[in-house]
């Protein structure tokens, strides 16, 4: 009993430590000179300018990643072509991949000086310093997520009910469209929340890649970054505040999700033969 | 390979074993909306011009255009007050400005790499040198009546309030006691300027070359960070490093100004800083940006750089700061001019700055 | 099975064997859609992560290599941050350890809440964790204790982004571990002790290999959370993914790509030896 308590104790204190004490300081940091300053922060033209910069990112990254990584997990899953291990490391390789790093491998590809920089300048296409760089910053960090969810979820759903509804005379179409995407669309739907968590905050590859045009390519994680090294510290708060509140919503939907799925487990488990306890490495 | 690096949702999965019902649509259609919310931002956005090329916000457009304005790292609280004494001219009515501040040297390397630009505000001559030579700057930027120079400043050693240090000038920044902050002279234009004033002042005392580049040696030996910016290394000593930042004047006056509680000395010999300016050829703005580089040189414009810290370049303008003249002021000039200076010193291959960086051990070239 | 190509799945073994038999799959594999979104997959890859990743190999391996990563600053800087990430691993593993277990097999008020608060760092933005740090472990510390521009510091930030990876891959296995082996070595008389690293730990040994390892590459590389806290003192607090950001600000992206190569092939090593690892398992296993 002992034993339990002074474990838990340790365990809460250290998560007391690390996390939610300077979560909760940051709040009353934010509010330490009242609403008035937080409100006038985040109501500057390039604090709105930027959130609107990081929600653009986030509303083209989610939707591209999302139709990528739904077709490339059925590559990886249903079709397996030769070179299926080449394709699953490059996909997980953006978790391995400080972001520093691969800002940098943008810019050297993208750049003027890099290797496609010029022709695309020539015909007038700017990648780096502008949208197009910064969305495909934001694409590679979150590129995983869609697939890690939505791959494992098409394996068990298994070739079963598609194979029925062939047999029924279905065509391929009506198949993908009426039995296998219903099949995957809690994992799709968790891949895309954590991609949208991911978009949000990417900080070091953006910076890099974005040129930091204050009101132009500024988001608000470079915003934040700004605020802080100008000593403007209630606008770094009140900014910083704002991304953790968005991202505590992405927060409350993913565990929404996951308690709702939790919920159609246990319904279903019932159903399940017992099967042997199994490790799953994620 | 590690899954994801989020938790794995062991118990979702599994229960994706048993197909749902059938409501594809409600995925289909998030899917549409998001992709309908992404354009509608993108067009909110983009004026009509240059969607593909920046984002820009909406309310530009109107008669005068959208500046993009690229500036080292210290003026911009100044144009914060500038922008919108500007948009009060007859020129300048309806113009909106995007702004990046940062390492002069690094901000100059961006415009040459594409960084969207209509003025260019660096610290020093060379950064814009760079861009003329690439076309991007015409070649008589400098001709007009101030050569091409906004604003002035003198190097001056920043210090804790009331001096605990006791510093009085150059010597003192090498004793044993003493650490210093000066930003990284490979990305900064303001570090360039404090290392031409450390080794012209060894120089006007009257020591060797050799001397003074010895000096500088020590000098380094006794630097504690390095930051890429000035802004960034004003921000280090504010947070209790070092006991001397060696800086921009006007760094040193808006930093007071801002409640930090810091003193400065200006050395007897110092150099005197010319920070310039100029329109870049875009093909987008170039009346606009005119009309705003000889707005920054008209006297409420130069005010407003008086206001804070710099010194005007334009006569008759007196701010509410006093701007002391050190005994022995110098320029870059006295010491051969930027372009020879530049190639002897900050050259990233065979400059003397190098070696002396190698030497305490901090990777540049 | 020939390949592991989407991490480790103990069941996937059986799904490929009935998989590989079936004329449907076979004739999909032929069919033009097949192709078309193999295509797709494999041009998007390309132009995202391939031909980038390519390019910084091609800078950073460039004849100055050698001499842009052995820089004191750049050694002083690569040390410091194997060391800080393996100091931060360590904790997190101990740390992580605890807390999944009292997340699982403890129950008091509020542990739902607890359980939320694990996924906070990863969703919460690097720039704005470290911000967060800094409000309690800053200047202005409440508490007094001013981390800083301190290694300490670092390593608290790094703590801090990799809270979930420990805890949520021992999350799983530790729900689906039964009292039975447990309960029967009590009754046999084996102290708790004994049954924990007798009977729990040797079940934990791989997610807690994995979970670490994935800890481990995020430290290397990196960035947002750390650059605020740790000042970048050369030779104390500079990480490795500062100096390439420096190196970017200092024109030379050379030498920034040299030490970016040399972060990239540390989470490789990483990479492999946890999917190696995993995959002995799963032979095991089976």
């Amino acid at each position: 009993m002992i034993a339990r308590l002074g474990l838990r104790i340790i365990a809460l204190g250290y998560l007391a430590l690390v996390v939610l004490g300077p979560v909760v300081l940051l709040v009353v940091r934010t509010f330490a000179h009242g609403l008035e300053p937080v409100v006038a922060a985040l109501t500057s033209p390039d604090a709105v300018h930027a959130l609107q910069v990081t929600l653009v990112l986030v509303a083209m990254a989610v939707p591209v990643n999302t139709v990528f990584g739904v077709i490339c997990a059925f590559v990886l899953v249903r079709y397996r072509p030769p070179g299926t291990r080449l394709i699953a490391a490059l996909v997980d390789l953006p978790f391995a991949i400080s972001p520093v790093v691969l800002g940098l491998a943008l810019f050297t590809l993208y750049g003027r000086t890099g290797w496609l920089g010029p022709t695309l300048a020539e015909h007038g296409i700017d990648v780096v310093f502008a949208l197009p760089g910064m969305v495909l910053a934001t694409v590679f960090v979150s590129l995983p997520f869609v697939v890690d969810e939505v791959a494992p979820v098409l394996e068990e759903a298994g070739l079963e009910a598609e194979q029925a509804a062939a047999t029924l005379g279905a065509s391929g179409w009506q198949t993908l469209w009426r039995i296998t995407l219903p099949a995957i669309r809690w994992g799709v739907t968790y891949g895309v929340v954590l991609t949208t968590a991911r978009a949000l905050g990417e900080f070091g590859a953006v910076a890099i890649v974005s040129g930091n045009l204050v009101g132009e390519t500024q988001t608000l994680p470079l915003f934040v970054e700004e605020r802080f090294t100008d000593f403007d510290l209630t606008g770094a708060y009140a900014a910083g505040l704002l991304l953790g509140l968005i991202a505590v919503a992405v927060l409350i939907v993913l565990t929404r999700l996951s308690r709702r799925l939790d919920r159609r487990d246990r319904d279903g488990r019932d159903r399940e033969p017992d099967r042997p306890p199994a490790v799953e490495v994620s | 390979m590690p899954r994801t690096l989020l938790p794995p949702r062991l118990r979702l999965r599994r229960l994706l074993r048993v197909p749902p019902p059938l409501r594809t649509r409600a995925v289909a259609a998030a899917l549409a909306a998001s992709t309908a919310v992404a354009l509608a931002l993108l067009a909110g956005c983009g004026s009509s011009a240059d969607t593909a090329n920046a984002l820009t916000v909406g309310g530009s457009g109107a008669t005068g255009g959208r500046l993009s304005l690229v500036a080292y790292s210290t003026p911009k609280d100044a144009y914060a007050e500038l922008i919108p004494a500007f948009q009060q001219t007859a020129p300048g009515r309806g113009v909106t400005f995007a702004q990046s501040y940062g390492a002069s040297g690094a901000q100059s390397r961006a415009i040459l790499a594409g960084l969207p630009t209509d003025v260019a505000a660096l610290s020093l001559a060379p950064d814009v040198t760079k861009l003329v030579s690439a076309g991007l700057v015409a070649q008589d930027w400098n001709a007009g009546a101030y050569h091409g120079m906004v604003t002035r400043s003198v190097v001056v050693l920043v210090v804790r309030k009331g001096n605990p240090k006791h510093i009085t000038g150059w010597d003192d920044l090498v004793r044993p006691d003493v650490k210093i902050l000066t930003p990284n002279p490979l990305s900064s234009g303001g570090a360039r300027w404090n290392v031409m004033a450390a080794y012209g002042a060894q120089i006007k005392a009257g020591r060797t070359q050799a001397e003074a580049l010895d000096y500088l040696k020590q000098l380094f030996a006794h630097v504690a960070v390095q930051d890429p910016s000035a802004a960034a290394s004003l921000q280090t000593f504010s947070r209790g490093v070092g006991d001397v930042l060696i800086s921009y004047e006007n760094e040193a006056i808006a930093a007071r100004d801002h409640g930090q509680e810091v003193d400065w000395v200006v050395p007897d010999a110092t150099i005197l800083i010319e920070n310039p300016v100029a329109v870049v050829n875009s093909g987008r703005h170039e009346q606009v940006a005119k009309a705003f580089v000889d707005f920054l040189l008209t006297k409420p414009a130069q005010q407003i750089f008086a206001d804070h810290g710099y010194r005007p370049v334009v006569e008759g303008v007196s701010g509410p700061h006093a701007f002391p003249t050190p005994a022995k002021l110098f320029t870059i000039g006295d010491l051969g001019g930027w372009s020879a200076v530049t190639k002897q010193f900050f050259d990233p291959k065979t400059g003397l700055i190098v070696p002396i960086e190698k030497a305490v051990g901090v990777s540049g070239g | 099975m020939a390949d592991l190509p989407i991490g480790v799945h103990p069941r996937r073994g059986v799904a490929g064997a009935t998989r590989a038999g079936h004329p449907l799959s076979r004739r999909r594999a032929a069919a033009p859609a097949a192709l078309a979104a193999t295509g797709f997959t494999a041009m998007f890859l390309s132009v995202v992560v391939l031909l980038p990743i390519a390019a910084l190999l091609a800078t950073g391996l460039g004849p100055g290599f050698v001499e842009a990563v052995t820089t004191p600053q750049a050694l002083a800087a690569l040390a410091f941050t194997v060391a800080v990430s393996l100091v931060a691993t360590g904790i997190d593993v101990v740390a992580g350890l605890a807390v999944a277990w009292v997340l699982v097999r403890d129950d008091f008020p509020g542990r739902r809440f607890v359980d939320a608060l694990i996924d906070l760092p990863f969703a919460l933005p690097t720039i704005v964790a470290g911000l967060t740090l800094l409000a309690l472990y800053g200047q202005d510390s409440p508490i007094g204790l001013d981390l800083a521009y301190t290694r300490p510091g670092v390593a608290l930030a790094l703590l801090f982004v990799t809270v979930p990876f420990v805890v949520r891959a021992l999350q799983p296995v530790l729900l689906e571990l039964d009292g039975d082996a447990e309960e029967a070595a009590a009754t046999l008389g084996a102290s708790p002790w004994t049954t924990f690293r007798r009977i729990i730990l040797p079940a934990l040994r791989l997610p807690l290999v994995v979970g670490g390892a994935q800890a481990f590459a995020r430290c290397l590389g990196e960035f947002g959370s750390v650059v605020l806290i740790s000042g970048n003192l050369p030779f104390r607090t500079e990480v490795a993914a500062v100096v390439v950001a420096g190196q970017i600000e200092n024109g030379d992206a050379q030498a920034a790509a040299a030490i970016a190569v040399v972060l990239l092939g540390a989470a490789l090593v990483v990479v492999v030896v946890v999917r190696s690892l995993a995959s002995r398992r799963v032979r095991s296993a089976r």
